[in-house]
């Protein structure tokens, strides 16, 4: 019952960023998961130019093929990710059409319930992918800290059933919550309570969260930012996870989110908005880690709950569909630009995109080739790897 | 001695049959027979109020404008406007709903009742975009919280909210939709492993006309009902919905299930299988009769064993409604109830799926935890809230309507207790030691009496014995 206790002494690797050494700092591949809540609307973010279906099904909020960034004969982006087009060309992007997954759901809640703990359509999980990653115990995911969610509270992709992410929006108010009189009297181990009953889990909760807030602390707060972000909510998440990782903490997973997609009505200037944040933050957030030699060592993905349905609706806007592109983002990418062939507009399922790329089978990528576990072990059965990395 | 181990059972009686419970009452009940108190939670529990923030005509005569400007291709600047005023208006009655029933929990004097809902309300777990669906539905759970589970079970599969939810609008005649027939047996009855996947294509089939009307009221639809014979559970007829819920009642089966899950929300996380065969005996032989299950539940011996007092973690709706319940709290901005059950990860009236929420340590991560343990001294001591909560995915329309970016400012929370009719039920003479074992279920251990052993203040020792770990459990 003490061996809890063992694992929860952490001094030993709090040391100086300098003397750490240099393999233990590569050791570390990241993952970053970017979540735009609301249901992005693919369609209108890579634009299939090449397609007369897309003018005739979107008369009004189709983008003109004279305004948007040419990727290939077919696809471009939205010009409002005119800050992505560099980072395309430098071969740190990968699009991937289509993904999706059986008998789609398109209730917000309930497909992203099922992004986030990659079940069936017709299958409730509790714990997330992410968190059944870290139950998984492998060699380099044992810390409390081995997943990070940049903000005020963890979603259930970081939840497994006996390990869980931290979330933390900012590692100062953290260390200083955990560090405050009370608390640190209430941990101040004396043994007495970590048993494996309830209340032993919780004070060793606690006693995890408050090691996990020292060494976030101070790990990072030795590293000096001094790259510029957009001054936005989402720009600042990144920024926080650069500094993490460019401090050279032990995290693997990262998760950060952008929300306000869902944009049934008078959907351009909204949508526009939302993906000119997002590609100026990620624009960033790639050329920081660069300079910091970084990129290689980093993935990011980008996800959505559903795409939206190929056709407008009355409002100008979009209504809930199916399957949608996913992004990756870094240095070492196998396949750079354009993954799979843009969406069939012409084969639709009443009205809607057919998946192509199950989104397990990149997250199976991912597990496999990037965060060195069975993907079966995690998703529960074996899914296909593809080829971006 | 004996009313010394009768304070203890009371306590925890109403912990888990309720919300707590005052002292002057534990006081008062741990001096009578403990079958006293348990009959005479049931008989407190028989006076029923419906929730009733959402207005019948109101929100129709809302959704019918909706409906026909959905219909429409263009929109005048106005309609846009009463389109979005209309969305708005929808979705602040959805939260007035949520407020009214976390304050009936924080002051009902039928805990027992409002427990049960809050069972059943997990149970059937459903979401509607339409609070007087959603309205609707919890006054059923709580009308038959206590009553026969038959009739509960039917009058929820026969609820707009459940309808629509899963998708019993859609399954008529040669094109069924199984969302229902297969959630109501994997979720609802019988659970996995006791049905075959040709019994939920034929129960779909029974349950095809099953629908609700444009006044929000159930209707079958004789046109769109499979007559057909179906084969279920080995049995061949022409079966109808209701004839479907009477054959999986048949099963002992159903009654275990259904009581596993009474014993994890009520008795412990670690089901004990001859405890629950006990119950669902009972169940079973009492025609599904839930009141008769529970007494039966409460007045067992095991329900008051060491293994199964103060050790089960709150549900933050049980945190929240037992503090403010505890010192007499008024929220002076309601709104912050629900900001502080969704960063706790229980927003009420929006379970995660219908699979509902999974409970016991899934409660608890380290943002969940220190945010738990700060709680009690922002409402206590009206302090500034700085964190704040994810967006409901289904809030993003309405996040998406919003142009400006929401300005996350710090705010206080705005909470006031009532200290001192909180300090007037503590009996004369009551030490620190004495308060921190009136608050805690778990057994004070020596971080506890450290607490306690350093001050004399009751007011800055109930604070910081609200803000243990210990305080999480009950």
């Amino acid at each position: 019952m003490l061996t809890a206790a063992g694992t929860l002494v952490v001094p030993a690797f709090i040391k100086p960023f300098e003397a750490l050494a240099l393999d233990e700092l590569t050791l570390y591949k990241n993952l970053v998961v970017v979540q735009l809540s609301g249901g992005n609307d693919g369609l209108n973010t890579v634009i299939p130019f090449g397609n007369d279906i897309y003018y005739q099904k979107r008369k009004n909020i189709a983008i003109k093929p004279q305004e948007l960034i040419k990727l290939d004969d077919m696809q471009g982006l939205n010009p409002n990710l005119s800050a992505l087009k560099e980072i395309y060309d430098q071969g740190w992007m990968s699009i991937i059409n289509d993904v999706g997954y059986p008998n789609p759901d398109r209730s917000h809640f309930r497909s992203m319930d099922i992004w986030q703990t990659a079940s069936d359509a017709n299958q409730f999980l509790s714990t997330g992918w992410i968190g059944r990653y870290l139950d998984s115990n492998c060699q380099s995911c044992k810390f409390p800290y081995t997943a990070i969610e940049v903000d005020d509270s963890l979603s259930l992709a970081m939840k497994g059933k006996t390990k869980k992410g931290i979330a933390l929006k900012d590692p100062a108010a953290l260390f200083r919550n955990t560090n405050e009189p009370f608390f640190k009297e209430m941990m101040n181990n004396d043994k007495e309570h970590l048993d494996e009953d309830n209340l032993g889990y919780l004070y060793k909760t606690m006693i995890e969260t408050s090691s996990s807030a020292n060494y976030i602390q101070n790990t990072s707060k030795i590293y000096q930012d001094n790259f510029v972000y957009p001054s936005t909510g989402f720009a600042s998440q990144l920024k926080t996870v650069a500094k993490f990782i460019s401090s050279g903490l032990k995290t693997r997973v990262y998760y950060v989110s952008l929300s306000g997609f869902d944009t049934h009505v008078d959907q351009t200037p909204q949508q526009g908005r939302l993906l000119k944040q997002y590609a100026e933050g990620i624009n960033a957030f790639l050329k920081d880690l660069k300079q910091n030699n970084k990129l290689d060592d980093t993935l990011v993905l980008t996800f959505s709950e559903f795409g939206r349905r190929v056709e407008q609706n009355a409002s100008n806007g979009t209504d809930h569909g199916t399957a949608n592109n996913m992004f990756l983002f870094g240095g070492k990418l196998k396949k750079q630009g354009i993954y799979n062939a843009a969406p069939n507009l012409q084969d639709l399922e009443a009205g809607d995109l057919k998946y192509q790329v199950d989104f397990r089978q990149v997250y199976g990528t991912i597990l496999d080739k990037w965060l060195d576990v069975n993907n079966a072990q995690i998703l529960n059965q074996r899914f296909n790897t593809l080829n971006f990395i | 001695m004996e009313k010394k181990e009768n304070f203890f059972k009371v306590k925890h009686l109403y912990n888990r049959a309720g919300f707590g419970i005052a002292y002057p009452e534990l006081e008062h009940l741990s001096r009578k027979n403990l079958h006293k108190s348990i009959k005479e939670l049931f008989s407190n529990a028989q006076k029923i109020t419906d929730l009733s923030t959402v207005d019948a005509s109101q929100t129709r005569q809302q959704l019918l404008i909706q409906a026909g400007l959905n219909g429409k291709k263009d929109f005048s600047p106005e309609e846009k406007e009463q389109r979005q005023e209309i969305i708005r208006k929808i979705s602040q009655k959805g939260r007035d709903l949520n407020i009214e029933w976390i304050q009936r929990m924080i002051s009902t004097d039928t805990p027992l009742l409002e427990k049960m809902t809050l069972f059943w309300h997990g149970h059937f777990a459903c979401r509607s975009g339409n609070p007087l669906f959603s309205q609707q539905l919890n006054n059923i759970q709580r009308k038959y919280a206590l009553g026969s589970f038959k009739t509960l079970l039917i009058e929820v599969s026969k609820s707009p909210a459940m309808l629509q939810y899963l998708n019993n609008q859609q399954n008529r005649k040669n094109h069924p939709n199984e969302n229902f027939a297969r959630e109501l047996m994997e979720l609802f009855t019988i659970g996995r492993g006791n049905y075959t996947e040709q019994d939920i294509r034929e129960s779909a089939r029974a349950f095809t006309g099953w629908t609700y009307n444009k006044d929000g009221d159930f209707e079958f639809k004789p046109y769109i009902h499979d007559t057909g014979s179906k084969i279920f559970f080995g049995k061949t007829g022409n079966f109808d919905g209701e004839a479907i819920i009477d054959i999986i009642l048949e099963k002992p089966a159903t009654a275990t299930f259904i009581c596993r899950k009474l014993y994890t929300f009520f008795v412990s996380d670690t089901p004990n299988e001859a405890h629950i065969q006990e119950l669902s005996s009972c169940f079973y032989d009492q025609q599904y009769d839930i009141a008769a299950v529970m007494k039966k539940m409460f007045e067992a011996e095991w329900f008051y064993s060491p293994e199964n007092t103060g050790n089960k973690i709150k549900s933050p709706a049980e945190l929240l409604v037992g503090l403010s319940r505890e010192f007499f709290v008024t929220y002076n901005k309601p709104q912050v109830l629900i900001q502080l059950q969704s960063s706790l990860g229980q927003y009420l009236f929006n379970p995660p799926n219908v699979a509902g929420w999974p409970g016991g340590r899934s409660w608890i991560d380290s943002s969940s935890l220190m945010l738990r343990m700060k709680i009690p001294s922002l409402v206590l001591n009206d302090g500034l809230i700085d964190f704040n909560a994810k967006a409901d995915p289904e809030e993003e329309a309405l996040l998406a309507i919003n142009r400006k970016p929401k300005i996350q400012k710090k705010s206080y929370i705005n909470a006031e207790a009532n200290w001192e009719k909180f300090l007037n039920t503590l009996p004369k003479n009551c030490s620190t030691a004495d308060l921190a074992a009136f608050l805690l279920q778990p057994l004070p251990g020596s971080k506890i009496k450290s607490l306690t052993t350093n001050s004399s203040d009751l007011k800055k020792t109930a604070i910081e014995i609200t803000s243990t770990p210990e305080y999480q459990l009950c």
